[in-house]
């Protein structure tokens, strides 16, 4: 188990890579991928929240996917199955998207934004490793959301192909959607070009089994570091990236920052930063890996998780029109609004619900 | 025996270790249905000290693990 799988490594160090181009050719800065961010700009572009910032089809998604799906195919583990308490899970992804937007980014993202110098992350990360560890401790009492079974492929083929239907009528007919004018939502790579870019990752993810939650809930659980290999490489290749070719002006790339004020949309809330990431981590832990792994599960045909993306686009919604998501750039106590607050604690109380009936019977009566 | 098919990990890794840990058995057969729970089980199970074999049976893995 100390024998360091280097293609779990080389997919961290694409991972890192791909972001650092994504962002020099025009993504935010610190968002080459986030996984949380983008699906939320692709529920603001279909319309399903109004605020005007972050309104764009990205194609990161739809190429994650679609680079997972033809991993799997040729490599012959995509297997359409579905079936483990899908209501559930589209709870959980909500949930999960509502913690990474209090934060402004998934674990992924969290990971870039760290790479970049911005230490709200690492304020953040100590909270994502604190609700994996809660989440663990039901895992070991023998938490599951219960077994999946085999379907015929084309449920399997559903998010694949509303992706695909999505990204060609955004291309087509990019009058029929809402696209943001300034603001994060505004600022994007080439559309084709960053297609390309997480059609390979998402084939490399797939072969690694990279995953943002995995890595730490596997060196608890299990001592094993296989994943967290991964989440180190991203980390350094960042650090370095950022350091090296930020400083050169390489496209729009900025330069390492190192400190927790003047960060590119974040905010410096350490209290809810640390609330919002331990609600990410503890329901990634319950759905089985972080938002980048569903997006990769869904391509290799698992409906489940295709309901857990679908749940996270809803969350987004949910969390842009009632308020919740956090402000960047604004004083800390601004930052988190009341209703974000509020419903930041009912989501730690419903995922201690959905922990505890979860559970075998034995572990139940106990706890 | 451990049968996790239909499981998605970690769960399979789970149940074996709560095998493991209940009866230290010398062996134990485990079922799973997913290459990388062969995976990770395997990895688990070779750092708890079992050998592995495995053998493909339709669209499951019987996986044998012994001290």
């Amino acid at each position: 188990m100390k024998k360091v799988n280097w293609l779990v490594v080389l997919a961290g160090v694409l991972v890192g890579v791909a972001a650092l181009a994504l962002s020099a050719l025009g993504n935010p800065a610190n968002m080459g991928f986030c996984i949380a961010c983008f699906e939320r700009d692709i529920a603001g572009t279909l319309g399903f929240h109004s605020a005007a910032l972050v309104q764009y089809m990205r194609p990161e998604i739809i190429g994650l996917v679609l680079g997972a799906l033809c991993m799997s195919l040729v490599k012959g583990e995509f297997r359409a199955k579905g079936g483990s308490s899908p209501a559930t899970r589209f709870l959980l992804g909500a949930l999960v998207m509502i913690g990474a937007l209090v934060f402004l980014g998934c674990p992924l993202r969290m990971i870039l934004r760290l790479g970049g110098g911005d230490l709200n992350a690492l304020v953040a990360l100590c909270g994502f490793a604190c609700g994996i560890f809660v989440g663990t401790l039901f895992l070991k009492k023998g938490f599951s959301l219960k077994r999946t079974y085999t379907l015929s492929a084309a449920e399997g083929a559903i998010l694949p192909l509303v992706l695909v239907v999505a990204g060609v009528a955004f291309v087509l007919f990019p009058a029929l959607f809402k696209i943001s004018t300034e603001g994060p939502g505004s600022m994007h790579a080439p559309f084709f070009i960053a297609l390309l870019i997480a059609v390979v990752v998402g084939a490399l993810a797939q072969r690694s089994r990279l995953c943002m939650v995995g890595g730490l809930r596997d060196a608890m659980m299990f001592k094993d570091f296989k994943l967290l290999y991964g989440f180190v490489a991203i980390f350094a290749v960042t650090v370095i990236g950022k350091l090296l070719l930020g400083g050169m002006g390489w496209g729009k790339l900025t330069p390492f920052n190192l400190g927790f004020d003047g960060q590119p949309v974040a905010h410096s809330n350490h209290v809810w930063n640390f609330l919002g990431m331990s609600l990410a981590g503890w329901g990634s832990v319950l759905l089985g890996g972080c938002p980048l792994r569903q997006l990769i599960l869904a391509g290799e045909g698992n409906g489940d998780s295709a309901v857990t993306v679908f749940g996270m686009i809803a969350g987004a919604a949910i969390a842009h029109n009632f308020g919740l998501a956090g402000k960047a750039g604004v004083a800390a106590a601004e930052a988190v609004t009341t209703n974000a607050k509020v419903v930041l604690c009912c989501g730690f109380v419903i995922l201690l619900v959905i922990s505890l009936v979860n559970l075998p019977k034995a572990a139940k009566q106990k706890a | 025996m451990v049968d996790a098919r239909g499981y998605s990990c970690p769960i399979p890794v789970v149940m074996v270790q709560r095998a493991v840990k209940a009866e230290n058995p010398d062996s134990l057969t485990v079922l799973v249905d997913e290459q990388v729970c062969v995976e990770n089980v395997t990895r688990f199970a070779n750092a708890s000290g079992y050998k592995v074999t495995v053998t493909r049976d339709g669209e499951d893995y019987r996986m044998e693990l012994k001290k």
